[in-house]
C-alpha cells in the first residue's frame, strides 16, 4: 500500500514540472521572431483550410497567454498539428520515438552489463595495473566528443564495409523475413550503439568503482570480513547491494545524457530518431515539430527518472521508509 | 599556493597543466604563430594536402628545411583532381618573415610572423579546407573560441548560480520550493534539445563577437540550474551554523549574510565545479558549431571546422580535416585530469568518488 502511495505521490509531482517545462519551452520558442506558419504558408500543397485550422487551433490572432492555453489543450488531446511538410506531427513522432528508445535502451543495457562488473573489478583490484589501465581508458572515453567518435566509426565502417552506414533499415527491408529484419536492424544499430556505449560506459564504470570502494570501506563490510565470511559472500551479498543503489538514481541521469548525446550521434549516422528529428525541425524552424518533440523528449526524461525512483524503492528499503 | 604545489606533485596533473598552458599561450599568440591570417584563402588550392617539409636534399646532404609547392592536376583515369609537387623550385622555410599584416592584440600593427616560407611558396602544415584556407592557422584561431567559451559561460553561471542557490537555500519555505521547481524544470528538458533551440532562435546578422558572447550565454542558461541546486544544498547546511546566528544577532542584513558569509564558504566547491565543468562547455560549443548552429563561418572554431568532416569523401581522402577533433579531445582530457586532481586535493573525502 505504501508502495502505491509513494508512486502516486511521485507521479503527481511530475505534473507541475511538466507545466513549468511547457511554459518555458513555449515562451522560448515564441521569443523567436519566426512566424510559426511561415513554412506552411509557403508550401503549395497545404490548403487554406488547413492553415485556417492551424490558426484557430493555436489562436495565433489572440494574445500569447491564450495561445499557450490553446496549445496546451490541444497537446493534451494529442493534436500536435502539422509539420511544415504537411505531415501530422503525431505520426512523425510515433515513427521516431521508438527508434530513439530502442537505441537508448540497447545502450543502457550494454553499459550496465559491462560497466557494473568492470567497476566492481577495478574497485576490488584497486591500484593494480588493471585498475590503472581502466582509469586511463575511462578518461579517454569521457574526453572524446561523441560526434567526432561517430565520424571515426564512419570511417571504420566505410573502409571495412562490415557495417551499413546510415539509417535503421536497408532499402530492401520490406522483402526480408522476420529474422532477417531483426538482423538488419541489429546491424544498423551496431555503430551508433557502440559510440554511445563507449561514451557512457566510462562514467558508469568510474561511478560504480567509487561506490564500491566507499562500501568496502564501511564498518559492516569490515564486520562481515571479521566474522570470517568468504570474500565472495562479502562482495556479492553485502557490498554489492549497497553499492548498486546509488547507481539506480544515476540511471535517470544516464537516460538524460543519452537523449542529448544521441542527438549528435543520430545526426552523424543519419539514424531516424527523435534527436535528429528535432534537429532538422530546428534547422527548418518547423515550430510545431520542435515544440512537440521538445515536450516528448522532456516527458521521456521525466519518465526515465520516475522509473529509476521506483526501481530504487524496490531495492532500497530506506527509501520506502522515508516515503511513509 | 599550497594547492598549486600539491597539484604539481601529481605527474598526470603536471602533464595536463603543461599541455593546457601551452595551448593557451599558442592561442594567445595565434596571430604571430600562424603563418596565415584567419581570413586568408587561396581559392585555387582547396583541399591541398599538408606540405611536406624536407631537411635532406636530393644529394643526401642536410639542408635548411624546405618545401615544394603543390600544383593541381586533373587525373583523367581516376576522374579526380590530384595534387602533385612541383619539384622545379625549392622554397626554404624562413623564421620571422614578413607576411600578411595583423594587429597584435590591438596594440600595434606588424607583418612579422613566427615562421613562413620564401616569397611565392605555400606552406600548409595541415593542408587546406574547401576554401583553400590553411587548416593549421585556423586551428589556432579556432582555439581562441573553443578554449575560452567555457570560461565566458562560467562568468554567467557562477554569479547566477551562487545567488540563486544562496537565496533559495537561505530563505527556504515557499520561495525555495518555487525556485527549485523552476531549476528542476530547466534540468528536466534534455539539455542538447534546449541548446539547439536557443541557438536557432538567435537573430542573424550579428557580428562575430556578439554571436560568440551569446553562444556563451546560451551554454550558461543550460548549466546554471544544476550548479544552483548544489549551492542551495550547501547553503542549507551552512545556514544553521553558529556564525550565521551571530551575524543575525549583530543585525546584518540577509543579503549581506548570504553574500559575505555563506557563499564564500562554498569556494572550494566552486573551484572544483569550475575545472570539472569547463570540458562540458568545450564539448557543447563544438557540438553546436558542428551542426552549424554555433560559431559561423568565416570565423573558425574547432566545431565548425569539423563540419567539413561530415562528408564521406572528406573523411576518407582528407584526414587532415579531422585535426580539430583531436585537439578537442586533448583539451577535454587535460581539463578532466586537472579537475580530478584539484578535486582530490580540495575535497579529500571525495577521493574515491567520481
Amino acid at each position: 500500500m505504501e508502495f502505491f502511495k509513494y508512486i502516486v505521490k511521485r507521479i503527481l509531482q511530475v505534473i507541475p514540472l511538466l507545466i513549468i517545462v511547457s511554459l518555458i519551452s513555449f515562451f522560448i520558442i515564441r521569443l523567436s521572431p519566426v512566424d510559426p506558419l511561415a513554412e506552411l504558408r509557403l508550401n503549395p500543397s497545404i490548403s487554406q483550410e488547413t492553415l485556417d485550422k492551424e490558426i484557430k487551433r493555436l489562436n495565433l490572432d489572440k494574445p500569447i497567454y491564450i495561445q499557450y492555453v490553446s496549445w496546451a489543450k490541444s497537446f493534451l488531446k494529442g493534436d500536435l498539428g502539422y509539420t511544415s511538410a504537411g505531415e501530422k506531427v503525431s505520426v512523425k513522432l510515433k515513427e521516431r520515438i521508438p527508434n530513439t528508445l530502442l537505441l537508448t535502451l540497447v545502450v543502457i543495457f550494454m553499459t550496465w552489463s559491462v560497466g557494473i562488473p568492470l567497476g566492481i573489478l577495478s574497485a576490488v583490484k584497486k591500484e593494480t595495473v588493471f585498475d590503472r589501465v581502466l582509469t586511463v581508458l575511462a578518461s579517454i572515453g569521457m574526453a572524446i566528443p561523441s560526434f567526432f567518435f561517430a565520424i571515426l566509426m564512419l570511417i571504420f565502417a566505410v573502409k571495412t564495409g562490415w557495417f551499413p552506414v546510415g539509417g535503421l533499415t536497408s532499402y530492401n527491408f520490406n522483402e526480408m523475413n522476420f529474422a532477417g529484419k531483426i538482423f538488419d536492424i541489429a546491424r544498423h544499430l551496431v555503430l551508433p550503439a557502440t559510440v554511445l556505449f563507449t561514451i557512457s560506459l566510462s562514467g558508469l564504470q568510474r561511478q560504480m568503482r567509487a561506490n564500491m570502494l566507499e562500501v568496502l570501506d564501511s564498518d559492516y563490510v569490515k564486520f562481515a570480513r571479521a566474522k570470517g565470511l568468504s570474500e565472495w559472500k562479502v562482495l556479492f551479498k553485502h557490498a554489492l547491494r549497497n553499492a548498486v543503489n546509488p547507481m539506480i538514481t544515476l540511471l535517470g541521469f544516464e537516460f538524460a545524457g543519452l537523449l542529448s548525446g544521441a542527438a549528435l550521434t543520430e545526426y552523424v549516422f543519419q539514424y531516424p530518431g527523435l534527436g535528429r528529428l528535432i534537429l532538422e525541425a530546428v534547422l527548418k524552424s518547423d515550430i510545431n515539430l520542435v515544440m512537440a518533440s521538445l515536450m516528448m523528449g522532456t516527458i521521456m526524461l521525466i519518465l526515465g527518472n520516475l522509473i529509476a525512483d521506483i526501481l530504487l524503492m524496490i531495492t532500497d528499503p530506506r527509501v520506502r521508509g522515508n516515503a511513509k | 599556493m599550497e594547492i598549486i604545489k600539491k597539484i604539481f606533485q601529481d605527474k598526470f596533473a603536471q602533464a595536463a597543466f603543461i599541455i593546457l598552458a601551452l595551448m593557451y599561450i599558442i592561442i594567445l599568440f595565434a596571430d604571430f604563430i600562424a603563418p596565415y591570417s584567419n581570413t586568408y584563402s587561396n581559392r585555387g588550392m582547396s583541399y591541398a594536402p599538408p606540405s611536406k617539409i624536407y631537411t635532406i636534399d636530393q644529394e643526401g646532404n642536410f639542408s635548411w628545411p624546405y618545401t615544394y609547392n603543390y600544383v593541381r592536376e586533373y587525373e583523367p583515369v581516376l576522374m579526380q583532381t590530384v595534387f602533385k609537387q612541383d619539384r622545379s623550385k625549392k622554397y626554404y622555410i624562413k623564421l620571422f618573415p614578413k607576411a600578411e599584416e595583423y594587429n597584435f592584440w590591438g596594440i600595434f600593427k606588424t607583418k612579422r610572423h613566427l615562421f613562413g616560407v620564401e616569397d611565392g611558396g605555400e606552406l600548409y602544415l595541415l593542408g587546406t579546407d574547401i576554401n583553400g584556407r590553411d587548416v593549421f592557422s585556423r586551428l589556432l584561431f579556432g582555439g581562441r573560441i573553443s578554449m575560452t567559451v567555457g570560461f565566458l559561460s562560467l562568468l554567467v553561471v557562477f554569479p547566477v548560480g551562487l545567488l540563486y542557490g544562496g537565496i533559495s537555500g537561505y530563505f527556504g519555505g515557499i520561495l525555495d520550493t518555487l525556485m527549485m521547481r523552476f531549476a528542476e524544470a530547466i534540468m528536466a528538458i534534455p539539455s542538447f534539445y534546449l541548446l539547439i533551440i536557443l541557438a536557432a532562435i538567435l537573430p542573424t546578422g550579428m557580428t562575430s563577437v556578439e554571436r560568440f558572447a551569446l553562444i556563451a550565454v546560451i551554454l550558461a542558461l543550460i548549466g546554471w540550474a544544476g550548479f544552483a541546486r548544489v549551492v542551495r544544498g550547501m547553503v542549507l547546511s551552512i545556514k544553521n551554523e553558529d556564525f550565521v546566528l551571530a551575524e543575525k544577532t549583530i543585525g546584518a542584513s540577509n543579503m549581506r549574510i548570504i553574500l559575505k558569509h555563506i557563499l564564500p564558504q562554498t569556494t572550494s566547491y566552486v573551484i572544483i565545479a569550475m575545472t570539472l565543468s569547463i570540458p562540458s562547455y568545450i564539448l557543447a560549443e563544438s557540438g553546436l558549431s558542428f551542426l552549424g548552429l554555433g560559431i559561423q563561418q568565416p570565423d573558425a572554431s574547432w566545431g565548425n571546422m569539423l563540419k567539413e568532416a561530415q562528408e564521406f569523401t572528406n573523411i576518407l581522402y582528407r584526414p587532415w580535416l579531422l585535426t580539430p577533433g583531436v585537439l578537442i579531445f586533448i583539451a577535454v582530457l587535460s581539463f578532466n585530469v586537472l579537475g580530478d586532481v584539484i578535486r582530490d586535493i580540495l575535497d579529500p573525502k571525495s577521493r574515491n568518488r567520481v
